[in-house]
Protein backbone atom coordinates (compact mmCIF):
# COMPACT_ATOMS: atom_id res chain seq x y z
CA UNK A 1 0.00 0.00 0.00
CA UNK A 2 1.29 3.51 0.02
CA UNK A 3 1.35 5.93 2.42
CA UNK A 4 -1.35 8.54 1.45
CA UNK A 5 -4.07 5.14 1.98
CA UNK A 6 -3.04 6.07 5.49
CA UNK A 7 -1.87 8.94 6.63
CA UNK A 8 -1.44 12.87 5.47
CA UNK A 9 1.31 14.99 5.25
CA UNK A 10 2.31 18.88 5.22
CA UNK A 11 5.34 20.25 4.19
CA UNK A 12 7.56 23.73 5.34
CA UNK A 13 11.04 25.22 4.53
CA UNK A 14 13.57 26.74 6.41
CA UNK A 15 16.63 27.98 3.84
CA UNK A 16 17.51 25.29 1.82
CA UNK A 17 15.73 22.91 4.33
CA UNK A 18 12.54 21.07 3.76
CA UNK A 19 10.62 19.64 6.69
CA UNK A 20 7.81 17.02 6.12
CA UNK A 21 5.36 15.53 8.54
CA UNK A 22 3.61 11.95 7.94
CA UNK A 23 0.28 11.71 10.25
CA UNK A 24 -1.27 8.14 10.25
CA UNK A 25 -5.31 8.61 10.12
CA UNK A 26 -5.61 6.15 12.72
CA UNK A 27 -2.91 5.74 15.62
CA UNK A 28 -3.06 1.92 15.19
CA UNK A 29 -0.80 2.88 12.13
CA UNK A 30 1.36 4.42 13.76
CA UNK A 31 3.54 1.09 14.74
CA UNK A 32 3.60 0.19 10.83
CA UNK A 33 4.71 3.39 9.58
CA UNK A 34 7.44 3.63 12.25
CA UNK A 35 8.88 0.34 10.94
CA UNK A 36 9.03 1.12 7.46
CA UNK A 37 9.36 5.15 6.86
CA UNK A 38 12.64 5.30 8.63
CA UNK A 39 14.96 8.25 7.83
CA UNK A 40 16.71 5.32 5.65
CA UNK A 41 14.23 5.10 3.84
CA UNK A 42 13.34 8.59 3.41
CA UNK A 43 16.69 9.50 2.46
CA UNK A 44 16.95 6.84 -0.30
CA UNK A 45 13.31 7.96 -1.81
CA UNK A 46 14.57 11.25 -2.50
CA UNK A 47 17.80 11.00 -3.15
CA UNK A 48 17.42 12.25 -7.12
CA UNK A 49 16.91 15.58 -4.91
CA UNK A 50 21.37 15.61 -4.27
CA UNK A 51 23.42 14.99 -1.28
CA UNK A 52 20.81 15.55 1.15
CA UNK A 53 20.66 14.29 5.05
CA UNK A 54 18.08 13.27 6.93
CA UNK A 55 16.69 13.24 9.95
CA UNK A 56 13.42 11.75 11.64
CA UNK A 57 11.74 13.11 14.70
CA UNK A 58 8.70 11.74 16.57
CA UNK A 59 5.66 13.35 17.98
CA UNK A 60 4.72 10.73 20.77
CA UNK A 61 1.45 11.69 21.69
CA UNK A 62 0.00 13.11 18.26
CA UNK A 63 1.45 10.39 17.34
CA UNK A 64 3.45 11.27 13.92
CA UNK A 65 6.83 11.86 12.54
CA UNK A 66 8.59 14.40 11.46
CA UNK A 67 11.28 14.64 8.35
CA UNK A 68 14.00 17.11 8.19
CA UNK A 69 15.62 17.21 4.93
CA UNK A 70 18.81 19.23 4.85
CA UNK A 71 19.57 20.57 1.37
CA UNK A 72 16.56 20.08 -0.21
CA UNK A 73 15.35 23.11 -1.86
CA UNK A 74 18.32 24.32 -4.67
CA UNK A 75 19.74 26.34 -2.29
CA UNK A 76 17.35 27.73 -0.43
CA UNK A 77 14.52 29.42 -0.74
CA UNK A 78 15.48 33.02 -1.65
CA UNK A 79 18.46 31.36 -3.77
CA UNK A 80 16.61 28.18 -5.79
CA UNK A 81 15.59 27.96 -9.19
CA UNK A 82 12.99 25.44 -8.85
CA UNK A 83 9.34 26.31 -9.91
CA UNK A 84 8.47 25.47 -6.37
CA UNK A 85 10.61 27.16 -4.30
CA UNK A 86 9.61 26.10 -0.96
CA UNK A 87 9.52 22.18 -1.66
CA UNK A 88 5.71 22.80 -0.50
CA UNK A 89 4.87 20.12 -3.12
CA UNK A 90 7.04 16.96 -1.32
CA UNK A 91 4.81 16.09 0.86
CA UNK A 92 2.64 14.26 -2.03
CA UNK A 93 5.92 12.60 -2.94
CA UNK A 94 6.42 11.27 0.74
CA UNK A 95 2.79 9.87 0.12
CA UNK A 96 3.45 7.97 -2.74
CA UNK A 97 5.93 5.65 -0.93
CA UNK A 98 5.02 2.27 -0.64
CA UNK A 99 5.24 0.21 2.45
CA UNK A 100 4.27 -3.47 3.49
CA UNK A 101 0.88 -3.83 5.09
CA UNK A 102 1.72 -5.57 7.83
CA UNK B 1 -9.73 30.05 36.87
CA UNK B 2 -9.00 33.38 34.23
CA UNK B 3 -9.17 32.50 30.29
CA UNK B 4 -8.83 35.20 27.99
CA UNK B 5 -9.92 34.23 24.02
CA UNK B 6 -7.22 35.35 21.09
CA UNK B 7 -8.24 35.27 17.56
CA UNK B 8 -5.76 35.03 14.21
CA UNK B 9 -6.11 38.19 11.60
CA UNK B 10 -3.62 37.01 9.12
CA UNK B 11 -1.12 34.31 7.85
CA UNK B 12 0.76 36.21 5.47
CA UNK B 13 1.74 39.53 4.24
CA UNK B 14 -1.48 39.67 1.76
CA UNK B 15 -3.67 37.35 3.57
CA UNK B 16 -7.49 38.10 3.32
CA UNK B 17 -8.95 40.72 5.71
CA UNK B 18 -12.85 39.21 5.88
CA UNK B 19 -12.47 36.57 7.69
CA UNK B 20 -10.65 38.80 10.43
CA UNK B 21 -13.19 41.19 10.72
CA UNK B 22 -16.02 38.27 10.80
CA UNK B 23 -13.81 37.08 13.95
CA UNK B 24 -13.91 40.87 15.31
CA UNK B 25 -17.59 41.54 15.04
CA UNK B 26 -19.15 37.54 15.80
CA UNK B 27 -16.14 35.98 17.91
CA UNK B 28 -16.42 37.73 21.43
CA UNK B 29 -12.42 38.14 21.39
CA UNK B 30 -10.59 39.85 23.80
CA UNK B 31 -7.05 40.18 21.32
CA UNK B 32 -6.59 40.01 17.66
CA UNK B 33 -3.49 39.38 16.18
CA UNK B 34 -1.95 39.84 12.31
CA UNK B 35 1.27 38.12 11.28
CA UNK B 36 1.99 39.79 7.72
CA UNK B 37 5.72 39.40 7.67
CA UNK B 38 7.37 36.99 5.42
CA UNK B 39 11.30 36.32 5.72
CA UNK B 40 12.10 38.64 3.32
CA UNK B 41 9.16 41.15 3.20
CA UNK B 42 10.91 43.17 6.11
CA UNK B 43 13.80 43.38 3.28
CA UNK B 44 11.47 45.00 0.29
CA UNK B 45 10.25 47.18 3.14
CA UNK B 46 13.78 48.49 4.04
CA UNK B 47 14.41 49.83 0.14
CA UNK B 48 10.40 51.37 0.12
CA UNK B 49 11.59 53.13 3.42
CA UNK B 50 14.99 54.59 1.67
CA UNK B 51 13.14 56.22 -0.51
CA UNK B 52 10.40 57.45 1.18
CA UNK B 53 10.57 58.11 4.68
CA UNK B 54 6.64 57.71 5.47
CA UNK B 55 6.65 54.28 4.07
CA UNK B 56 7.73 50.81 4.29
CA UNK B 57 5.10 49.22 6.36
CA UNK B 58 3.23 46.41 5.33
CA UNK B 59 1.23 47.11 1.81
CA UNK B 60 -2.04 46.27 3.35
CA UNK B 61 -1.91 48.37 6.65
CA UNK B 62 -4.24 51.42 5.58
CA UNK B 63 -6.69 48.28 3.23
CA UNK B 64 -7.33 46.37 7.07
CA UNK B 65 -6.71 49.28 9.13
CA UNK B 66 -10.32 50.83 6.89
CA UNK B 67 -11.94 47.24 8.03
CA UNK B 68 -10.55 46.51 11.79
CA UNK B 69 -10.92 50.19 12.82
CA UNK B 70 -14.68 50.62 12.56
CA UNK B 71 -14.93 47.11 13.70
CA UNK B 72 -13.19 47.24 16.83
CA UNK B 73 -15.30 50.62 17.79
CA UNK B 74 -18.29 48.50 17.88
CA UNK B 75 -16.38 45.25 18.94
CA UNK B 76 -13.76 46.43 21.38
CA UNK B 77 -10.75 44.21 20.80
CA UNK B 78 -7.40 44.91 21.44
CA UNK B 79 -5.35 44.53 17.46
CA UNK B 80 -1.81 42.92 17.71
CA UNK B 81 0.56 43.52 14.55
CA UNK B 82 3.66 43.15 12.82
CA UNK B 83 2.37 44.76 10.04
CA UNK B 84 5.16 48.34 10.89
CA UNK B 85 7.94 45.85 8.89
CA UNK B 86 10.44 47.92 8.27
CA UNK B 87 8.78 51.35 9.73
CA UNK B 88 6.62 50.86 12.64
CA UNK B 89 6.78 54.39 13.22
CA UNK B 90 5.18 55.51 10.32
CA UNK B 91 2.68 52.79 9.89
CA UNK B 92 1.48 54.34 13.85
CA UNK B 93 1.54 57.27 12.18
CA UNK B 94 -0.87 56.50 9.36
CA UNK B 95 -3.37 54.47 11.39
CA UNK B 96 -3.25 57.41 14.65
CA UNK B 97 -4.15 59.64 11.26
CA UNK B 98 -7.04 57.19 9.84
CA UNK B 99 -8.43 56.80 13.68
CA UNK B 100 -8.79 60.57 13.42
CA UNK B 101 -10.07 60.95 10.35
CA UNK B 102 -13.26 58.31 11.14
CA UNK B 103 -13.91 59.95 14.42
CA UNK B 104 -12.88 57.16 16.30
CA UNK B 105 -11.37 58.21 19.91
CA UNK B 106 -9.59 57.25 23.73
CA UNK B 107 -7.35 54.92 21.07
CA UNK B 108 -3.39 54.24 22.83
CA UNK B 109 -1.21 53.04 20.13
CA UNK B 110 1.73 51.59 20.99
CA UNK B 111 4.72 51.20 18.62
CA UNK B 112 7.55 48.65 19.27
CA UNK B 113 11.35 49.34 17.59
CA UNK B 114 14.86 48.32 17.69
CA UNK B 115 14.62 45.19 15.47
CA UNK B 116 16.41 47.14 12.47
CA UNK B 117 20.11 47.01 13.36
CA UNK B 118 20.97 47.27 9.66
CA UNK B 119 23.19 50.52 10.39
CA UNK B 120 25.00 47.76 12.99
CA UNK B 121 26.14 45.26 10.42
CA UNK B 122 29.48 46.05 10.22
CA UNK B 123 29.45 44.97 14.14
CA UNK B 124 28.82 41.05 13.41
CA UNK B 125 30.93 40.67 10.29
CA UNK B 126 32.55 37.69 12.36
CA UNK B 127 29.22 36.24 13.41
CA UNK B 128 28.73 32.67 11.25
CA UNK B 129 25.67 32.82 9.09
CA UNK B 130 23.23 29.61 9.39
CA UNK B 131 22.97 29.01 6.46
CA UNK B 132 26.78 27.59 5.19
CA UNK B 133 28.04 29.03 8.38
CA UNK B 134 30.32 31.61 6.78
CA UNK B 135 31.46 34.72 8.03
CA UNK B 136 28.48 37.50 7.49
CA UNK B 137 31.62 39.64 6.01
CA UNK B 138 32.31 36.88 3.36
CA UNK B 139 28.87 37.70 1.85
CA UNK B 140 30.29 39.62 -0.99
CA UNK B 141 26.61 41.26 -1.54
CA UNK B 142 24.96 45.06 -1.14
CA UNK B 143 23.14 44.10 2.46
CA UNK B 144 19.58 46.35 2.15
CA UNK B 145 17.97 45.03 6.40
CA UNK B 146 19.15 43.93 9.53
CA UNK B 147 16.02 42.61 12.04
CA UNK B 148 16.44 41.16 15.23
CA UNK B 149 13.70 39.17 16.02
CA UNK B 150 12.27 40.23 19.01
CA UNK B 151 10.32 38.66 21.86
CA UNK B 152 7.09 39.26 23.79
CA UNK B 153 8.51 41.39 26.44
CA UNK B 154 8.30 44.52 24.73
CA UNK B 155 4.73 43.97 23.62
CA UNK B 156 3.62 42.87 26.80
CA UNK B 157 4.89 46.38 28.23
CA UNK B 158 2.81 48.25 25.68
CA UNK B 159 -0.45 46.11 26.83
CA UNK B 160 0.82 47.06 30.46
CA UNK B 161 0.48 50.44 29.30
CA UNK B 162 -2.88 50.54 28.32
CA UNK B 163 -2.13 49.98 24.81
CA UNK B 164 -5.42 49.24 22.37
CA UNK B 165 -3.47 48.55 19.27
CA UNK B 166 0.73 47.11 19.65
CA UNK B 167 2.43 47.94 15.95
CA UNK B 168 6.02 45.97 15.80
CA UNK B 169 8.52 45.37 13.10
CA UNK B 170 9.88 41.71 13.11
CA UNK B 171 8.91 40.21 16.29
CA UNK B 172 9.06 36.19 16.30
CA UNK B 173 5.67 34.80 15.00
CA UNK B 174 4.60 33.59 17.96
CA UNK B 175 5.54 35.91 20.28
CA UNK B 176 2.68 38.00 19.08
CA UNK B 177 0.40 35.50 20.02
CA UNK B 178 1.78 35.13 23.58
CA UNK B 179 2.33 38.86 24.93
CA UNK B 180 -1.30 39.09 25.68
CA UNK B 181 -0.97 35.80 28.09
CA UNK B 182 1.95 37.19 29.84
CA UNK B 183 0.12 40.25 30.21
CA UNK B 184 -3.52 39.02 31.36
CA UNK B 185 -2.30 36.42 33.67
CA UNK B 186 0.62 37.85 34.85
CA UNK B 187 3.15 34.88 33.75
CA UNK B 188 6.94 35.27 34.92
CA UNK B 189 9.47 35.80 31.77
CA UNK B 190 11.66 32.74 33.98
CA UNK B 191 8.06 30.32 34.11
CA UNK B 192 9.37 28.55 30.58
CA UNK B 193 6.82 25.74 31.07
CA UNK B 194 4.45 28.71 30.62
CA UNK B 195 6.12 29.87 27.99
CA UNK B 196 6.31 26.79 26.55
CA UNK B 197 2.50 26.62 26.37
CA UNK B 198 2.10 30.48 25.20
CA UNK B 199 4.73 29.59 21.81
CA UNK B 200 2.45 26.89 20.95
CA UNK B 201 -0.52 28.88 20.74
CA UNK B 202 1.14 31.48 18.70
CA UNK B 203 2.65 27.87 16.52
CA UNK B 204 -0.63 26.94 16.10
CA UNK B 205 -2.28 30.64 15.27
CA UNK B 206 0.38 32.79 13.29
CA UNK B 207 -0.47 31.12 9.74
CA UNK B 208 -4.44 31.90 10.36
CA UNK B 209 -6.87 29.53 8.38
CA UNK B 210 -3.93 26.93 7.91
CA UNK B 211 -4.53 25.01 11.11
CA UNK B 212 -8.89 25.67 10.39
CA UNK B 213 -9.21 23.58 7.03
CA UNK B 214 -6.43 25.41 4.81
CA UNK B 215 -3.81 24.16 3.29
CA UNK B 216 -5.74 20.85 3.98
CA UNK B 217 -8.05 19.18 1.42
CA UNK B 218 -7.62 16.47 -0.79
CA UNK B 219 -10.91 15.35 -2.43
CA UNK B 220 -11.91 11.87 -1.60
CA UNK B 221 -9.52 11.58 1.08
CA UNK B 222 -10.08 14.69 2.98
CA UNK B 223 -12.32 16.67 2.45
CA UNK B 224 -13.60 20.53 3.23
CA UNK B 225 -16.62 22.10 3.45
CA UNK B 226 -17.12 25.30 1.76
CA UNK B 227 -13.03 25.90 1.72
CA UNK B 228 -13.92 29.48 -0.35
CA UNK B 229 -15.25 30.88 2.60
CA UNK B 230 -12.93 29.48 5.00
CA UNK B 231 -12.91 31.04 8.30
CA UNK B 232 -10.24 31.68 10.72
CA UNK B 233 -8.99 30.46 13.91
CA UNK B 234 -9.58 31.60 17.54
CA UNK B 235 -8.27 30.32 20.82
CA UNK B 236 -9.18 30.11 24.76
CA UNK B 237 -6.25 29.85 26.24
CA UNK B 238 -6.50 29.48 30.44
CA UNK B 239 -4.31 31.05 32.77
CA UNK B 240 -2.49 27.48 32.96
CA UNK B 241 -1.81 27.81 29.46
CA UNK B 242 -5.02 25.47 28.05
CA UNK B 243 -5.50 25.48 24.64
CA UNK B 244 -9.18 25.15 22.58
CA UNK B 245 -9.08 26.13 19.54
CA UNK B 246 -12.46 27.19 17.02
CA UNK B 247 -13.70 28.77 14.15
CA UNK B 248 -16.94 30.19 13.91
CA UNK B 249 -19.91 28.79 12.99
CA UNK B 250 -21.60 29.35 9.37
CA UNK B 251 -18.04 29.99 8.25
CA UNK B 252 -15.97 27.25 5.80
CA UNK B 253 -13.26 25.06 6.58
CA UNK B 254 -12.58 22.37 8.95
CA UNK B 255 -11.55 22.16 12.49
CA UNK B 256 -10.30 18.99 13.45
CA UNK B 257 -7.63 16.57 15.10
CA UNK B 258 -5.94 16.37 11.42
CA UNK B 259 -5.96 20.11 10.50
CA UNK B 260 -4.49 21.00 13.88
CA UNK B 261 -1.82 17.75 14.18
CA UNK B 262 -0.69 19.48 10.57
CA UNK B 263 0.00 22.79 11.58
CA UNK B 264 1.26 21.39 14.84
CA UNK B 265 4.88 20.06 13.26
CA UNK B 266 4.58 22.66 9.87
CA UNK B 267 8.11 23.89 9.86
CA UNK B 268 9.52 22.52 13.14
CA UNK B 269 12.50 21.05 13.15
CA UNK B 270 13.58 19.12 16.60
CA UNK B 271 9.87 19.19 17.97
CA UNK B 272 12.26 18.73 21.53
CA UNK B 273 13.64 22.25 20.45
CA UNK B 274 11.68 24.87 19.26
CA UNK B 275 13.89 27.93 19.63
CA UNK B 276 11.74 31.70 20.09
CA UNK B 277 13.61 34.34 21.88
CA UNK B 278 11.32 34.37 25.10
CA UNK B 279 12.25 30.41 25.39
CA UNK B 280 12.88 27.02 23.91
CA UNK B 281 9.88 25.04 23.39
CA UNK B 282 9.56 21.44 23.61
CA UNK B 283 5.83 20.56 21.66
CA UNK B 284 7.27 16.63 21.41
CA UNK B 285 4.60 15.44 24.06
CA UNK B 286 1.99 17.58 23.27
CA UNK B 287 -1.72 16.00 23.09
CA UNK B 288 -4.11 17.19 20.44
CA UNK B 289 -8.10 16.21 21.36
CA UNK B 290 -11.55 17.36 20.78
CA UNK B 291 -13.15 19.13 23.54
CA UNK B 292 -14.73 16.95 26.61
CA UNK B 293 -17.67 19.28 25.53
CA UNK B 294 -17.78 18.45 21.77
CA UNK B 295 -16.78 22.45 20.96
CA UNK B 296 -12.74 22.74 19.46
CA UNK B 297 -10.03 21.02 19.66
CA UNK B 298 -8.31 20.38 22.76
CA UNK B 299 -4.37 21.19 22.84
CA UNK B 300 -2.21 20.61 25.80
CA UNK B 301 1.29 19.36 27.12
CA UNK B 302 3.93 22.09 25.82
CA UNK B 303 6.66 22.57 27.88
CA UNK B 304 9.68 25.00 27.88
CA UNK B 305 13.69 25.53 29.46
CA UNK B 306 15.49 28.93 29.47
CA UNK B 307 15.91 31.00 26.28
CA UNK B 308 19.27 30.62 24.62
CA UNK B 309 20.01 34.33 25.37
CA UNK B 310 20.69 34.90 21.65
CA UNK B 311 18.41 36.57 19.18
CA UNK B 312 18.13 35.00 15.36
CA UNK B 313 18.80 38.27 12.94
CA UNK B 314 17.79 37.94 9.33
CA UNK B 315 20.39 40.14 7.24
CA UNK B 316 18.74 40.75 3.51
CA UNK B 317 21.10 41.46 0.48
CA UNK B 318 20.80 41.68 -3.26
CA UNK B 319 21.22 39.00 -4.64
CA UNK B 320 21.26 39.23 -8.38
CA UNK B 321 18.23 38.37 -10.83
CA UNK B 322 16.14 34.93 -11.46
CA UNK B 323 14.66 34.94 -15.31
CA UNK B 324 11.59 32.61 -15.76
CA UNK B 325 10.02 31.67 -18.80
CA UNK B 326 7.42 29.11 -20.60
CA UNK B 327 6.46 27.55 -23.93
CA UNK B 328 3.71 25.21 -24.55
CA UNK B 329 3.15 22.16 -26.78
CA UNK B 330 0.70 19.59 -26.96
CA UNK B 331 -0.81 16.72 -28.77
CA UNK B 332 1.69 14.39 -30.70
CA UNK B 333 5.25 14.60 -29.59
CA UNK B 334 4.83 17.16 -27.46
CA UNK B 335 7.38 16.30 -24.27
CA UNK B 336 9.80 15.85 -27.38
CA UNK B 337 9.35 19.35 -28.31
CA UNK B 338 9.34 20.73 -25.30
CA UNK B 339 12.57 19.61 -24.36
CA UNK B 340 13.55 20.42 -28.29
CA UNK B 341 12.61 24.24 -27.08
CA UNK B 342 14.81 24.25 -23.59
CA UNK B 343 17.59 22.66 -25.50
CA UNK B 344 17.75 25.49 -28.04
CA UNK B 345 17.78 28.13 -25.43
CA UNK B 346 20.69 26.61 -23.21
CA UNK B 347 22.51 26.50 -26.49
CA UNK B 348 21.64 29.85 -27.98
CA UNK B 349 23.05 31.09 -24.44
CA UNK B 350 26.08 29.28 -24.87
CA UNK B 351 27.14 30.52 -28.41
CA UNK B 352 26.27 34.38 -27.31
CA UNK B 353 28.33 33.60 -23.83
CA UNK B 354 25.88 35.44 -21.56
CA UNK B 355 27.00 35.36 -18.33
CA UNK B 356 24.60 33.19 -16.40
CA UNK B 357 25.21 31.88 -13.18
CA UNK B 358 23.03 29.20 -13.04
CA UNK B 359 20.43 27.67 -15.86
CA UNK B 360 17.75 24.80 -15.06
CA UNK B 361 15.20 23.34 -17.18
CA UNK B 362 11.44 21.77 -16.06
CA UNK B 363 8.87 20.40 -17.74
CA UNK B 364 5.34 21.43 -16.41
CA UNK B 365 2.73 18.61 -16.00
CA UNK B 366 5.93 15.69 -16.26
CA UNK B 367 8.63 16.37 -14.51
CA UNK B 368 8.61 19.99 -12.51
CA UNK B 369 8.09 19.35 -9.01
CA UNK B 370 10.44 16.10 -7.80
CA UNK B 371 13.24 15.96 -9.91
CA UNK B 372 12.96 12.42 -10.83
CA UNK B 373 11.57 11.11 -7.14
CA UNK B 374 8.78 10.09 -8.70
CA UNK B 375 8.36 8.86 -12.19
CA UNK B 376 8.35 10.69 -15.02
CA UNK B 377 5.83 9.91 -18.37
CA UNK B 378 6.88 9.17 -21.32
CA UNK B 379 4.26 10.90 -23.05
CA UNK B 380 1.60 13.84 -22.20
CA UNK B 381 -0.67 15.48 -24.47
CA UNK B 382 0.01 18.82 -23.12
CA UNK B 383 2.96 20.38 -21.05
CA UNK B 384 5.02 23.47 -20.89
CA UNK B 385 8.61 24.28 -20.98
CA UNK B 386 9.86 26.27 -18.05
CA UNK B 387 13.23 27.50 -18.34
CA UNK B 388 14.79 29.33 -15.23
CA UNK B 389 18.20 31.26 -14.86
CA UNK B 390 19.98 33.02 -12.34
CA UNK B 391 22.16 35.93 -13.31
CA UNK B 392 24.25 38.57 -11.82
CA UNK B 393 22.99 41.43 -14.31
CA UNK B 394 19.96 42.26 -15.39
CA UNK B 395 21.34 42.62 -19.01
CA UNK B 396 21.96 38.97 -18.98
CA UNK B 397 18.91 38.49 -17.58
CA UNK B 398 16.93 40.32 -20.35
CA UNK B 399 19.05 38.23 -23.14
CA UNK B 400 17.59 34.92 -21.19
CA UNK B 401 14.15 36.67 -21.85
CA UNK B 402 15.01 37.18 -25.70
CA UNK B 403 16.05 33.57 -26.18
CA UNK B 404 12.93 32.30 -24.53
CA UNK B 405 10.35 34.65 -26.79
CA UNK B 406 12.39 33.67 -29.75
CA UNK B 407 11.36 30.11 -29.45
CA UNK B 408 8.02 31.44 -31.59
CA UNK B 409 9.66 31.96 -34.73
CA UNK B 410 12.65 29.88 -34.20
CA UNK B 411 11.66 27.32 -32.21
CA UNK B 412 10.06 23.77 -32.29
CA UNK B 413 6.42 23.87 -34.25
CA UNK B 414 3.19 24.70 -32.45
CA UNK B 415 4.55 26.30 -29.29
CA UNK B 416 2.38 28.96 -27.65
CA UNK B 417 2.17 31.11 -24.64
CA UNK B 418 4.82 32.03 -23.87
CA UNK B 419 5.50 34.46 -21.05
CA UNK B 420 8.45 35.44 -18.83
CA UNK B 421 9.54 37.03 -15.86
CA UNK B 422 12.55 38.88 -14.09
CA UNK B 423 12.76 39.54 -10.51
CA UNK B 424 15.16 41.44 -8.70
CA UNK B 425 16.32 38.99 -5.66
CA UNK B 426 16.37 39.81 -2.57
CA UNK B 427 17.69 36.99 -0.10
CA UNK B 428 18.58 36.32 3.49
CA UNK B 429 21.15 35.25 5.58
CA UNK B 430 20.73 33.92 9.09
CA UNK B 431 23.02 35.03 11.88
CA UNK B 432 22.71 35.01 15.86
CA UNK B 433 23.53 38.36 18.04
CA UNK B 434 23.54 38.57 21.93
CA UNK B 435 20.19 39.72 23.07
CA UNK B 436 21.44 42.48 25.17
CA UNK B 437 23.45 44.15 21.95
CA UNK B 438 19.28 44.55 21.26
CA UNK B 439 18.03 47.57 22.60
CA UNK B 440 14.30 47.81 21.79
CA UNK B 441 11.94 50.65 23.29
CA UNK B 442 8.23 51.56 23.03
CA UNK B 443 6.28 54.69 22.05
CA UNK B 444 3.11 55.62 22.68
CA UNK B 445 0.45 57.49 20.70
CA UNK B 446 -3.36 58.54 21.75
CA UNK B 447 -6.15 59.83 19.68
CA UNK B 448 -8.09 61.48 22.42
Amino acid sequence: MKLYDIAHSRTGDKGNTSTISLIPYKEADFALIKKYVTDEAVAKWFAPLGPIKVTRYEFFKVPALNFVIENALGGGVTHSLNIDRHGKSYSSALLEMAIPDK
Amino acid sequence: MKKIRIGSGAGYADDRIEPAIDLINRGNLDYICFECLAERTIAIAQNQKLADPNAGYNDLLEYRFKKILPAIKAHPTKVITNMGAANPVAATKKIVEMAAAYGIHHLKIATVSGDDITDQTSNYGANKMMEDHQPLSSLNRKVISANAYLGARAIVEALNQGADIVVTGRVADPSLFMAPLIHEFGWDFADYDKLGKGTLLGHLLECAGQVSGGYFADPGYKDVENLWNLGFPFADVTDEGDITLHKLPDTGGLLSTDTVKEQLIYEIQDPTKYYTPDVIADFSNVQVEPAKDGDGIHVMGATGRAKTGDLKVSVGYEDGYITEGGINYGGHNAFNKAKLATEIVRKRLQLLKVPVDAFKEDYIGADSLYHGVLPVPEHVSEIRARIAARTSSLAAAKEVVREVKSLYTNGPSAGGGVRTITQKIVAIASITVPENDIRTHVDYEEVK
